[in-house]
């Protein structure tokens, strides 16, 4: 009974582990730049709602401020490509990752300055709402959570296995230059995908925002999220989810059963040991360079 | 330019390029040797906290800026030398055992990591050190009867052959030290790069492939690599654990790590300079924008705002700013000064274009 | 007793058999050439003999010891160099600095003379230098000694190549498609400096060539390869001649 709630509030966490995960390998995916700066993503997408929504700020409906922010975080997504990334075309994977690691630090501070460094929640219609199934009481906002994860990257999946721009993708990141000359507009392709990473950076953050509170600093918390998409497999879409379930499974159970102090050691040292004996994540496969 | 005719061998074996250049490097050293009577205690801690940042920047320029190898997670090691240092010195081992074996003992836990990690490539190997600096904050807190957990510890003056030195009662005396040990680890820097086993760790960095036809151990080299980066970035630890006075688990935290890094990629990635000026950016930043924040309160007839988390900011847009107009960092864009002032009626307007490249996956599916 | 000696070895990746029980021998102070159409598992062989693969069968001789109890990094240090198809020079560096990496099989000096800059770490350095410097007016490279590599022309980079590998002062130079890329003139330089590399240096030279003129001008001995196996083997004439080496060019008649 006691387990199978922590079972629940457990995967809910991890689905927002999960969604922070799915942004890094959709970029990853798309570019093969690894955004380190996601989580500080979704923790504005947070803020972004809380402003519109809460009736200390801007005071909108909640389904209409949904919409809205996460408009403005797509829009955001594809202006970070526009103006940034998209100068980096063809540099090595290691400068991406730095300039991502420092546009996390400006959205941290621009987010400090707008909202203040006090911990803010989201007002949502979930809050406080219990949901029974059989002998189970369960959060209303913990089964949101799920079932908008589970929807989410059902879709994303669908779109890159099926659409002819998700495949686009796929082809501009394997090889952006063969890729040009098929005719991709690898550049307008790279926009959407930052688009679209920003809209997943939203959903993460109203996710996260209605089960608990939000400050700047929680955008650290992509690290967190990174192990989790490490574990599974930075290539693969549902194998970033399954790495956020297990990160988000294993912390409760882990911090009941295991001694205090040590509990929160356990997601990095499982992605230590995933990165020691499978370097490349559980699902992915990588092979050695051809000379 | 000043062309330098070569009539020997030694004149590229050496590290300065003519006299003109070793002595002005001689100058500034003086000058900064002389820094105790030429500045205030604030000013002269200030150069002392860059002189630190300086000796860990260039333990992880060894590693990444050289070797090629990313590291995300070196405060774990500032830590590591930080607090063996304390242990040892409170077991009473006097100072001049206990800081060389600070950085020795930090070398030889950066062995014990770099050999799982050996097949960890470029992000990879990134996010690993990250993951282990990110648990050395736990393991601080876990280790709590060496360590003292959250609480920290306090290292106060030591006694350097009956000398005391202390970072508040003789400021003079701990810069003379941490310049000291500064100038040891960048001579033995320079010797290293014009030596074999510099060249190999440039040589892994640019194709581990060749470098192995060419007789490089690229494992080995890379092992060898992480011990003495560790070991650079071991006593660099233990001189912040000094200057600081107390310290405990958040003090060598993963926005430490990162901070590093950031660091000597606004210093100039694969030079010795760029650690050093890189240093200078991170420890006079706060000062410089504590003066401009006053200028502007008097230009708006305001007052003094505090804007938390300002710096960091900052630090960020310099960094955003130098990745996509001078990813050579300061020390590249010195060069390109330099070389366009000597050119000067001589330069082409595309001497200094950036090259495209193209990126080309080593992912296969 | 032969210098390098192939027998029987196969190599496999997955379903595909990239050199299928190949034996061959190479003599010390010839010049001997693999020539093969493309994914005959002619680079195979060099990444075979440099160790970057291990052969599923056969054994791999090299002047008398046997070859795959060598670690990769070991290669170089028993005198075979290579250079690469797609060039696999230090970027980032000087050509000077690329040619003492080749040095680096020399290497005498622990870490802490080096890292103290010792009379016999510097007394190693000059040796070092001695030699390089000799390379780089035998293959009339000074005019680039202190350039970046990423600024150099395709042709310069090349002969770097080369010279890099010749700083290792091999027994065995390996060269994979030496004049690929290359102008008539670049590749007529080519053909001299590898019949000097031969004669003067006394080195013995394996190369992968497309470029039958250069093939036949300057090799002993041919090698003609298809689907990783033996088509036919001799002087460059005979190998030209033999009707297995036709068919696999130009297509089996009926």
């Amino acid at each position: 009974m006691d387990n199978a709630q922590l079972l629940v509030s457990g995967l809910a966490n991890g689905c927002v582990y999960g969604l922070i995960a799915l942004g890094f390998v959709l970029v990853y995916k798309a570019t093969e730049a690894i955004n380190f700066a996601q989580g500080d993503l979704m923790m504005l997408g947070a803020f972004v709602t809380i402003g519109l929504a809460n009736t200390h700020y801007m005071g909108l409906p909640f389904w209409i401020a949904l919409p809205v922010s996460l408009g403005i975080m797509g829009a955001l997504g594809y202006l970070i490509d526009r103006l940034i990334i998209r100068r980096m075309f063809g540099e090595s994977q290691v400068a991406v990752m730095i300039l991502t690691i420092a546009m996390g630090f400006v959205i941290r501070f621009v987010a400090g300055l707008i909202w203040g460094h006090e911990p803010h929640t989201l007002e949502s219609p979930f809050a406080g709402r219990d949901v029974r199934i059989g002998g189970l009481v369960l959060g209303m906002e913990d089964v949101a959570v799920i079932v908008v994860t589970l929807l989410l990257t059902w879709c994303l999946y669908v779109f890159f296995r099926r659409t002819r721009l998700g495949l686009a993708m796929q082809g501009a990141s394997q090889n952006q230059l063969a890729a040009y000359y098929m005719g991709i507009p690898v550049k307008r392709v790279q926009g959407n995908v930052w688009a679209l990473a920003g809209v997943a950076a939203g959903i993460a953050g109203i996710l996260f925002a209605v089960r608990g509170s939000v400050d700047p600093s929680t955008g650290l918390m992509g690290i967190k999220a990174f192990a989790a998409a490490v574990i599974g497999g930075f290539g693969s879409l549902p194998g970033a989810l399954a790495g956020g379930l297990i990160v988000g499974v294993i912390e409760p159970f882990a911090s009941r059963y295991i001694a205090a102090g040590y509990s929160q050691v356990v997601p990095y040292a499982l992605l230590l040991v995933v990165l020691i004996f499978r370097p490349n994540g559980l699902f992915s496969q990588v092979r050695a360079k051809k000379v | 330019m000043r062309v330098v005719f070569k009539t020997g061998y030694m004149q590229d074996i050496r590290p300065w390029k003519d006299g003109y250049q070793l002595s002005l490097y001689l100058v500034l050293l003086v000058a900064v040797c002389a820094a105790p009577w030429w500045m205030d205690d604030f000013y002269l801690g200030e150069l002392t906290n860059v002189l630190i940042w300086a000796m860990a920047g260039m333990g992880l320029m060894l590693l990444t800026g050289h070797t090629g190898q990313v590291s995300l997670g070196h405060a774990a090691f500032l830590a590591f030398g930080c607090y063996t240092n304390a242990v040892l010195i409170e077991a009473g081992a006097p100072f001049a055992i206990a800081f060389p074996a600070a950085g020795i003992l930090t070398g030889i836990a950066g062995v014990s990591v770099a050999i799982p990690a050996l097949r960890l490539h470029g992000v990879y190997l990134a996010i690993f050190t990250l993951a282990l600096s990110v648990l050395m904050d736990d393991i601080i807190v876990l280790a709590e009867p060496l360590t003292g957990g959250v609480g920290g510890k306090y290292l106060g003056d030591v006694s350097i052959f009956g000398l005391t030195v202390g970072r508040w009662t003789t400021p003079d005396r701990f810069f003379w030290l941490v310049l000291g040990a500064t100038v040891m680890v960048t001579l033995g820097y320079i010797n290293l790069l014009r030596a074999p086993l510099g060249r190999s760790f440039i040589a892994v960095r640019d194709s581990e492939v060749s470098a192995q036809a060419m007789g490089v151990d690229v494992s080995r080299a890379k092992t060898v690599s992480f011990a003495l980066s560790c070991t650079v970035a071991g006593w660099a630890g233990a001189l912040m654990g000094m200057y600081s006075g107390a310290f405990n688990n958040e003090t060598f935290n993963v926005l430490i790590s990162i901070q590093l890094l950031l660091m000597i990629v606004i210093g100039g990635l694969g030079s010795i300079h760029g650690a050093f000026l890189g240093a200078i950016v991170v420890g006079f930043l706060p000062q410089f924008l504590s003066i401009m924040k006053e200028y502007v309160a008097v230009m708006f007839k305001g007052g003094a705002v505090a804007i938390p988390g300002l710096e960091t900011g900052v630090f960020g847009m310099i960094l955003i700013g130098f990745i996509l107009f001078e990813p050579m960092g300061m020390y590249g864009r010195w060069l390109k000064i330099r070389t366009w002032l000597e050119l000067r009626p001589f330069c082409r307007k595309d001497m200094f274009k950036r090259r495209k490249s193209y990126l080309k996956t080593e992912r296969l599916r | 007793m032969s210098l390098l000696e192939f027998s029987n070895v196969t190599l496999k990746f997955g379903g595909l058999t990239a050199v299928n029980d190949l034996s061959f021998e190479i003599e010390e102070g010839e010049v001997f050439a693999i020539v093969g159409p493309n994914g005959a598992g002619k680079s195979t062989v060099f990444n075979l003999i440099s160790r970057f693969y291990n052969p599923l069968s056969g054994s791999i001789r090299y002047d008398g010891h046997d070859l795959l109890k060598v670690k990769p990094s070991g290669v170089a240090a028993h005198g075979v160099a290579r250079t690469f198809q797609n060039i696999e020079l230090f970027e980032h560096s000087t050509v000077l600095q690329n040619l003492l990496v080749g040095r680096h099989r020399h290497r005498k000096t622990g870490l802490l003379q080096e890292a103290l800059f010792t009379r016999a770490a510097c007394r190693q350095e000059i040796k070092c230098r001695q030699e390089v410097e000799e390379i780089m007016d035998f293959l009339d490279l000074q005019a680039y000694r202190d350039k970046m590599i990423s600024g150099l022309p395709y042709g310069v980079r090349k002969v770097v190549e080369v010279a890099r590998a010749l700083a290792i002062s091999p027994r065995l130079l390996m060269l994979d498609e030496p004049a690929s890329g290359l102008s008539v003139e670049e590749t007529t330089d080519m053909r001299w400096w590898i019949e000097d590399i031969r004669r003067q240096m006394g080195i013995t030279v394996l190369m992968v060539e497309h470029d039958m003129g250069l093939v036949s001008n300057v090799s002993d001995r041919v090698l003609a390869m298809a689907d990783g196996a033996r088509l036919a083997l001799g002087t460059p004439s005979e190998v030209q001649a033999h009707p297995a080496v036709v068919a696999a060019y130009l297509g089996r008649a009926s």
